[in-house]
């Protein structure tokens, strides 16, 4: 797949509102679980205003496999970081190199962890189970036509107001 | 069972030692949680409680989650405080939302009771199974929001969540609550006094366990149904404009209480609406762990008080602005911050700054009383200063405060305790007395006190679906009613905001089971439902509590309301006195308000009916 055409998560951080709802969801997508600390995707809270849900970016080139020294992880050509647990030994170089911090290590297993879009059922829980939209599952041209809407149609409104 | 961690904590603070206990099947099944597992522990822990200066070590300070919290259960994330209060002197609870529960429980506890007193300072660290009192010597007297970052950098993990007071509860302030994650808060009765009394700062928890239920893929499924439900025209007034939506409806209806509940509307009232703070000083919308409503309207003031950030729901708008006669939401913002941040519950702080401010307008308190501080409606200089004062108790005015409305008026005496507007010591939340009717005999029989969270009995009168400005003999069972679901939902403990959502109490059943395994039906919950609220009255008659304690204050009966809407509306006593004994009627109690042996004994509590019923 070209990258290009890969989809991504993205968070509005107008929308999150830090309910944490995908935490929950992930934890049960990706282990059967319900544990936030489990989390592929983990909510940011910085007091007062900001909440924003991150997780992995899909990154050109990423860091977190020029990392590891072990040969552990591997992109997909949909853009999914592979994580092989048989090389994985717990290191934590790449959690260390995500720009993003979503490389985790996982809290039982000591292996890394990263949000696989929940290939598995097809479509990621998180963006499904998200009660306010603030989550969304498209391409980065995508999101910027989006960005780009909402920003004329704030001017407009301006405008009118005027 | 799965869905509750099966194990409690218990702190001796005097002995700092700390050993677990067990829940059993049978007191989740009878008792469901929260409030349930709260009036069991307390009934159980103090069987005395006449005996007990709320401030003193013997006093126990009782924390629990419910078999929801750190699952993904909707806006199932709740945990409830209980000790005797400062404040009433009778059965104190107050429950909080946030995060702090979710990670309670996957700390692996389901709740943790205090006993005795620190001789020093300290805070609980809940660390999973590592529980550890610490030193607290260098938070004492820090602002709650400073004492969250504090512990936070102390313990060296920000995923630490904190609950603890401000000034207020060291001090004993009989209106100081706890926080949680700056805005959340177990807000009345004055537990954060207890808090103070047994010098715990606060309790900081971390929690990494899975948190198991019977059926995860039963439960998330129900719950991705419920969650879509919440997006629809139930929960719309708290999604858009928070439960501040209020100020403008009761205002119309006449029922928004203003300038101590002399009047039903405020005629400011635009200035400080739900949908005028929204345009002006709404910042962000921030929503409680798990919930997918998301009511917390987050505001930051302009002007006088820029930088000033605090959260700001109906209570506290109500109470702490028209009710003081204040139409600038700056202040008001101010006000909240200043209330959460020192400590203390802004439903009570409003009441009785409101009452101050009569007074001093009466003439019955001068600048003397209030140490120079002119004490008028609608000063907004006043309010704060007065806030800050009793969070401190500082100076005569601030002392005075900090005793709460009931002993505040019986200080000052000179009538003012007719105007004080309180039942059973709690001060009155901001739905009116004498046009809201069935809200009033609610209000007045509740548990806690002035009580609008304990039956929900406001809704009938605000929905049109009674005459809200007259009593009668059907308003028993509509208290009653309420009484017992709202029982269930703060057992659970899951936020009533739901409560639109859920199509019967079957449902709540079926979530119950499907978390914990155990079978339960809709009228098995409401019967837990009632036995709990039973046990909580036979604390509160243990405590000398009887049909006089269920009365509105005087204010209800004797000063018809001005406003033109609702001109005229009091409450007749011959009509209440029907009302109430409706409600025992339908409760199965004495006429004096306390539970027959018989009712007792149907609902399997055969100590109580040893200790407290009476025969018909």
């Amino acid at each position: 797949m070209e990258s290009r055409l890969r989809k991504i998560i993205v968070c509005d951080p107008d929308r999150c509102n830090g309910c944490r709802i995908c935490e929950y969801v992930c934890s049960f997508a990706s282990e059967g679980v319900l544990n936030i600390k489990k989390s592929r995707i983990r909510v940011v809270r910085i007091e007062p205003f900001l909440n924003l849900a991150v997780t992995c970016r899909k990154c050109e080139d990423p860091l977190c496999i020029k990392a590891c020294p072990r040969d552990a992880l591997t992109q997909k050509p949909n853009g999914v970081i592979v994580v092989d647990e048989n090389k994985c030994n717990g290191c934590g170089w790449c959690v260390e190199t995500c720009p993003f911090g979503v490389v985790r290590m996982h809290l039982d297993k000591r292996k890394v962890v990263v949000c696989d879009y929940c290939e598995k059922h097809g479509y990621p829980m998180c963006v499904e189970y998200c009660p306010k939209d603030a989550l969304k599952y498209v391409t980065l041209d995508q999101a910027a036509r989006e960005l780009s809407k909402k920003a004329v149609q704030i001017l407009v409104q301006e405008l009118a107001s005027r | 069972m799965k869905g509750y961690a099966g194990k409690y904590l218990m702190v001796d603070l005097t002995r700092g030692k700390t050993s677990v206990g067990k829940i059993e099947e049978q007191m989740a099944l009878n008792y469901i949680g929260g409030y349930g597992f709260g009036a069991r522990t307390l009934y159980d822990m103090l069987p005395n409680p006449a005996q007990v200066d709320p401030l003193s070590p013997e006093n126990v300070l009782i924390w629990w989650t419910g078999p929801l919290a750190g699952t993904i259960s909707t806006a199932g994330n709740k945990y409830a405080v209980f000790a005797k209060s400062p404040l009433t002197g009778i059965f104190g609870f107050g429950i909080s939302s946030g995060l702090f529960a979710s990670e309670f429980k996957s700390a692996g506890w389901d709740g943790v009771v205090f006993t005795g007193r620190s001789e020093k300072p300290v805070y609980l660290m809940i660390d999973d199974d590592n529980v550890e009192l610490r030193n607290a010597s260098s938070i004492w007297g820090k602002t709650t929001w400073e004492t969250e970052e504090m512990i936070k950098e102390e313990l060296g993990d920000e995923s630490f969540t904190v609950a603890s007071i401000g000034p207020a509860g060291e001090r004993m302030v009989r209106l100081a609550n706890i926080t949680n994650e700056r805005n959340r808060q177990v807000g009345r009765c004055g537990l954060g006094a207890v808090m103070g009394s047994k010098n715990l700062k606060a309790v900081a928890v971390r929690g990494t366990r899975d948190v198991e239920v019977a059926d995860p893929q039963g439960l998330v499924r129900f719950i991705a149904e419920l969650n879509e439900r919440c997006q629809g025209p139930a929960t719309e007034k708290y999604r858009v404009y928070g439960t501040p939506a209020n100020i403008l409806v009761h205002n119309k209806l006449g029922c928004l209480p203003s300038y101590n509940f002399q009047k039903g509307t405020f005629e400011y009232a635009e200035e400080v609406s739900g949908e005028m703070m929204l345009k002006t000083h709404v910042k962000k919308i921030i929503a409680c762990a798990g919930c997918p409503i998301a009511c917390d309207h987050v505001n930051q003031a302009r002007e006088d008080y820029a930088g000033t950030v605090s959260s700001v729901d109906y209570e506290s708008l109500a109470l702490l602005g028209p009710n003081c006669g204040i139409r600038s939401l700056d202040a008001i913002t101010k006000a909240v911050e200043i209330c959460d941040t020192l400590g203390v519950d802004t439903i009570s702080a409003g009441n009785v700054v409101g009452w101050a401010m009569e007074c001093f307008e009466k003439g019955i308190l001068t600048k003397e009383d209030t140490d120079g501080v002119e004490l008028r409606f609608g000063s907004n200089e006043a309010l704060l200063e007065a806030l800050r004062r009793m969070c401190l108790k500082e100076g005569r005015l601030g002392k005075l405060l900090s005793e709460g409305v009931r002993r505040a008026s019986q200080i000052v005496g000179k009538g003012s305790e007719r105007f004080a507007v309180h039942c059973k010591g709690l001060e009155w939340a901001a739905y009116e007395l004498r046009s809201l009717q069935t809200s009033t005999l609610g209000f007045a029989v509740s548990n806690r006190g002035a009580d609008y969270l304990r039956s929900g009995s406001y809704q009938v009168d605000v929905k049109g679906k009674v005459d809200r400005l007259r009593l009668d003999k059907s308003r028993g069972k509509i208290v009653y009613d309420g009484e017992n679901q709202y029982a269930v939902i703060d057992s659970l403990i899951i936020c009533k905001f739901t409560r639109g959502i859920f199509q019967s109490m079957d449902e709540l059943a079926k979530l119950y089971t499907l978390v914990t395994g155990l079978s339960m039906t809709g009228e098995q919950i409401v019967r837990a439902g009632e036995r709990i609220h039973n046990v909580a009255r036979c604390f509160n008659v243990k405590c000398g509590v009887t049909r006089k304690d269920d009365y509105p204050p005087p204010r209800a009966f004797e000063d018809p309301l001005p406003d033109d809407v609702v001109k005229g509306a009091v409450i007749k006593r011959e009509e209440y006195e029907e009302a109430l004994d409706s409600y025992y009627e339908c409760r199965g109690w004495s006429r004096d308000g306390i539970p027959l042996k018989r009712k007792l004994l149907e609902l399997g509590l055969s100590r109580e009916a040893e200790e407290v019923g009476v025969e018909a």
